[in-house]
């Protein structure tokens, strides 16, 4: 045996053990990318679960006339403006007849949430001759009622779980559960509410609103306008210096930061334009601006894909470009375009930045019903619910979250199946 | 009418155009010889009126909408009273603007001031004008456009000559976009620049150290100073920058290999387009992430050794994004790996080098210049990334390089220099614009040299 093969079998092991180890380095990079998203949804999802349900507390409220502050025959606007809280006040001393200290009360008062009024409100409205009666209502209770509910089985033993609700309270608390007055369930209003500083009252139904008219726009300008660019380039576009500027531009777009299309907006559509500000249609359009090379990028392989063989045949009996193109290859490359479109779409739907900038990041309690109305959208909704100091509304986020990872799922579950069902091959 | 009505007449006008020279153009051919012989479909026919109809009706209501507003309140202008219109440009604004309200509100008898009421009333009259001028002049252009039109359906025309032309104007101008936008940013972002570069100096804004943007409204207000020196929010932006580089490119790269190299076909099919969820989860969820679970972490671990962490640390904000671009690294260094050709590996096989060594000594050399775009490309999005730092990072312009310190970068800048309400022309708002150029200019460049990069490597091997 030479020197030379006794130096490589000495070294083998070692060389053996440093490709084990660098195979090794991948897995673990893998897994760590892996494991942060999977630790990133569990998180979320796991804080988003108490925002689902919603406790109410089950009160009998006296609605006589005199409490109500009406008339014995009240119209609607009395019944409008009637003293809805007093009642409810009222019943809750009825409730617990021992509390008696002003300070105490205040506690007890703490319990209902604030927007219970609106509920009993609408309640008397729905069948105004129950007044002078007395009515058995379930109303909405406090988020942190809500929150210590959900979180713990003995509100009297709480451990170390943090709560502002003290003792006595929890006491309160306790006795209605043992009365079975206590109930749990799913949280309607958190879809059929707009936003709102109470965050039990608070719902995303204006921010999905807000986000649909603002993705209306997005398509409605970025699809036609993206198919039109990306036919020209792949199918009609001469090789000159045009084209290439074309080109490069739509690489560079790209690659632009959000934010700087938000400027562009702001200085451009707002100003310049003069058109409403926080309104879907100024971020419709620019948010076309930002997924158009996307769309195009995507496009532009679909019409690609289309093999040249198609448009030779239907050359071959007499079409010319644009009918080659309009009656062949586009229909053949639509799949491929309304995948990207979708995925664009996506894009658009999470985006955040630039709505910041051109004033969409207000504070929405109705539902927006049209293009020009002030909108917010769902994730700025989730920046806006962020920044909030209430401890329900780190739920409230979560759950919004929760909601629009649902959206950009099924968009781009949609988009694969749309891939895999119409994707042919030559 | 409305201008919505007009669009509706004009719109309903060009499908019946539509299907009548398509009818009218059936009925000729055939009279002259077989449809399918003739230059141009009957269709065409058809398209071609309804272009004609259409076409100049919409052009002057487009033109009449875009330049109306300014026409009338020029106008009305003229007609203000004169020590209003002495008052300077900013009273006629407000004046008129009050004016504009007032019409909106309605009830013009009410109005209190003579003057108001005079002005309130020539707008209205002025508006009705315009009105009733619009409707005429779209109606006029309707039926002379379609007589003009009408008189073209000859048997010899070439309609479809000229519609697929039109066709390809549609298709250049829509192509054209991309220009005119990078055209908007560039000239929206100079322009608010120069004008904020007017009131404080180029060169102090990118070498000064201090950044407090708030600017005096009253003169002798307390710490309002409103210096603008970037190098804090420059540093503060490089800093969360290279630690998500530093978190996204070992992760990124060492997953690009092992998928390129080492996994089999199904493993890659289903961890890489779970990787690029990553890219994919929204930036506001990764902020929200960072803010509530990753600084808290940090910080009671800082503590639990003794360190102080600011709570808003650039550790936080820069671990956090360095996950969300793991993806813009592994994808494209994944591309450039496999698109090395495999004689390169079977050589270094062939001389007895493990799969290890050909990837480090052999195939990763060969990509690298596909490698390091890949990183300029992810260094580009970190350092435009916005909400991840204006969740997560600070506002205080802290110039250090201490990870563990709050920063702010020029994205949280632009962001809190233009929520909220204030005047367009002040030199803090102007500032959010200069931030931007920069920015602009930052990522352009990195995009600009990564694809140059990319393009000189992809002619190695082609």
């Amino acid at each position: 045996m030479s020197d030379t093969t006794e130096i490589v079998k000495a070294s083998l092991a070692r060389r053996y053990r440093a490709e084990r180890r660098f195979r090794f380095y991948g897995v673990l990079a893998i897994t760590i990318s892996l494991s942060f998203l999977a630790f990133l949804l569990i998180s979320i999802v796991f804080r988003s679960i108490p925002a689902f349900t919603q406790s109410s507390i089950h009160l009998d409220v006296a609605l006589d006339a005199e409490t109500l502050g009406v008339s014995e025959n009240p119209d609607y606007a009395e019944l409008r403006t009637a003293n809805y809280s007093g009642a409810i006040k009222k019943a809750m001393r009825e409730r617990f007849p021992d509390v008696s200290k002003r300070k105490e009360k205040k506690n007890l008062y703490s319990l209902i949430s604030s927007g219970a009024e609106f509920q009993l409100r609408d309640h008397v409205i729905s069948d105004p001759t129950i007044i002078g009666g007395n009515t058995v209502i379930w109303l909405q209770a406090d988020d942190e009622l809500d929150a210590l509910v959900a979180a713990v089985d003995d509100v009297t033993n709480i451990g170390d779980v943090k709560t502002r609700l003290n003792e006595q309270q929890r006491g309160w608390i306790a006795e209605l559960q043992q009365a079975g007055e206590i109930k749990t369930r799913f949280n309607k209003t958190f879809f059929t509410n707009g936003d709102s500083r109470e965050p039990e009252l608070a719902g995303i139904k204006a921010a999905l609103f807000g986000s649909a008219w603002t993705l209306l726009v997005t398509f409605l300008l970025s699809f036609p306008v993206a198919v039109c660019a990306a036919i020209y380039l792949e199918e009609f576009a001469p090789v000159n210096r045009w084209t290439d500027l074309i080109e490069v531009n739509i690489n560079n777009l790209a690659a632009v930061p959000s934010i700087v299309f938000g400027l562009l907006g702001l200085a451009v559509f707002i100003n310049f334009f003069a058109l409403p500000r926080s309104a879907p249609l100024v971020g419709g359009i620019v948010l076309s601006l930002m997924t158009l090379p996307t769309i195009i990028i995507s496009s532009r392989a679909a019409l690609k894909a289309v093999p040249p063989s198609i448009r030779e045949a239907a050359q071959g009996i007499g079409a010319s470009q644009v009918q080659v193109v309009f009656h062949h290859v586009l229909p053949l490359a639509m799949p491929g375009i309304l995948t990207g479109t979708i995925i664009g779409l996506a894009q658009a739907l999470g985006e955040t930045a630039p709505l910041l900038m051109i004033g969409m990041v207000a504070f929405i309690v109705d539902i927006p019903a049209g293009i020009t109305d002030p909108a917010t959208v769902l994730p700025v909704q989730v920046f806006l619910w962020a920044d909030s100091p209430e401890r329900a509304f780190v739920a409230k986020t979560s759950a919004a979250i929760v909601v629009l990872l649902l959206f950009l799922i099924v968009m781009n579950a949609v988009a694969v199946l749309l891939r895999k069902k119409f994707e042919r091959r030559w | 009418m409305q201008s919505n009505t007009l669009l509706l007449v004009i719109l309903a006008l060009a499908v019946v155009s539509y299907f009548f020279a398509r009818h009218k153009a059936f009925g000729v051919l055939k009279s002259n010889g077989s449809v399918s012989a003739r230059h141009s479909l009957p269709a065409h026919y058809g398209y071609l009126l309804a272009l004609w109809c259409a076409i100049p009706a919409l052009a002057i209501l487009l033109g009449w909408k875009l330049f109306e507003p300014g026409v009338i309140n020029g106008m009305l202008v003229d007609s203000l009273p004169q020590q209003v219109v002495d008052g300077g440009d900013s009273r006629i604004g407000l004046y008129t603007n009050d004016i504009n309200n007032l019409v909106e509100a309605g009830g013009i008898e009410s109005i209190a001031d003579a003057d108001k009421q005079a002005a309130a009333q020539k707008l209205v009259s002025l508006r009705s004008a315009s009105r009733l001028v619009l409707t005429v002049l779209v109606l006029a252009a309707l039926l002379v456009s379609l007589l003009v039109g009408l008189r073209h359906m000859q048997p010899q025309t070439q309609a479809r000559v000229i519609v697929e032309k039109f066709i390809k104007v549609i298709l250049v101008s829509c192509a054209s976009i991309a220009i005119l936008t990078t055209m908007g940013i560039v000239l929206s972002v100079l322009f608010e620049s120069i004008r904020f570069f007017q009131q404080v100096g180029f060169w102090e804004f990118v070498t000064g150290s201090k950044w407090s943007p708030q600017t005096a409204i009253r003169a002798d207000q307390v710490g309002s100073s409103g210096s603008f020196g970037a190098i804090p929010l420059f540093t503060g932006t490089m800093l969360i920058s290279v630690i998500a580089l530093i978190v996204a490119v070992p992760l990124g790269l060492m997953s690009a290999i092992y998928l390129a190299e080492y996994a089999s076909a199904r493993t890659r099919s289903i961890v890489k387009p779970l990787l690029e969820i990553l890219a994919g989860i929204p930036t506001v969820v990764y902020g929200f992430f960072a803010a509530l679970t990753v600084a808290p972490a940090i910080r009671s671990m800082g503590e639990s050794i003794g360190l102080s962490v600011s709570s808003e640390s650039a550790l936080a904000a820069g671990a956090v994004m360095g996950i969300m671009i793991i993806p813009f690294v592994s994808s494209l260094s994944d591309d450039v790996i496999t698109s090395v050709p495999q004689s390169i590996r079977d050589a270094s096989f062939g001389l007895g080098a493990t799969q290890a060594e050909t990837i480090r000594k052999v195939v990763l050399p060969a990509a690298l210049p596909g490698i390091v775009s890949s990183v300029l490309l992810a260094a580009s999005r970190a350092i435009g990334e916005t909400m991840i730092v204006v969740m997560a990072a600070g506002l205080a312009a802290n110039l250090t390089a201490n990870p563990l310190e709050a920063v702010t970068t020029v994205t949280v800048q632009i962001v809190t220099l233009l929520t909220g309400d204030q005047e367009f022309e002040s030199a803090k708002t102007l500032a959010a614009f200069a931030l931007g150029l920069m920015l602009f200019v930052a990522t352009l460049l990195l995009n600009v040299i990564a694809l140059y990069t990319v393009r000189r490597y992809r002619e190695q091997y082609d």
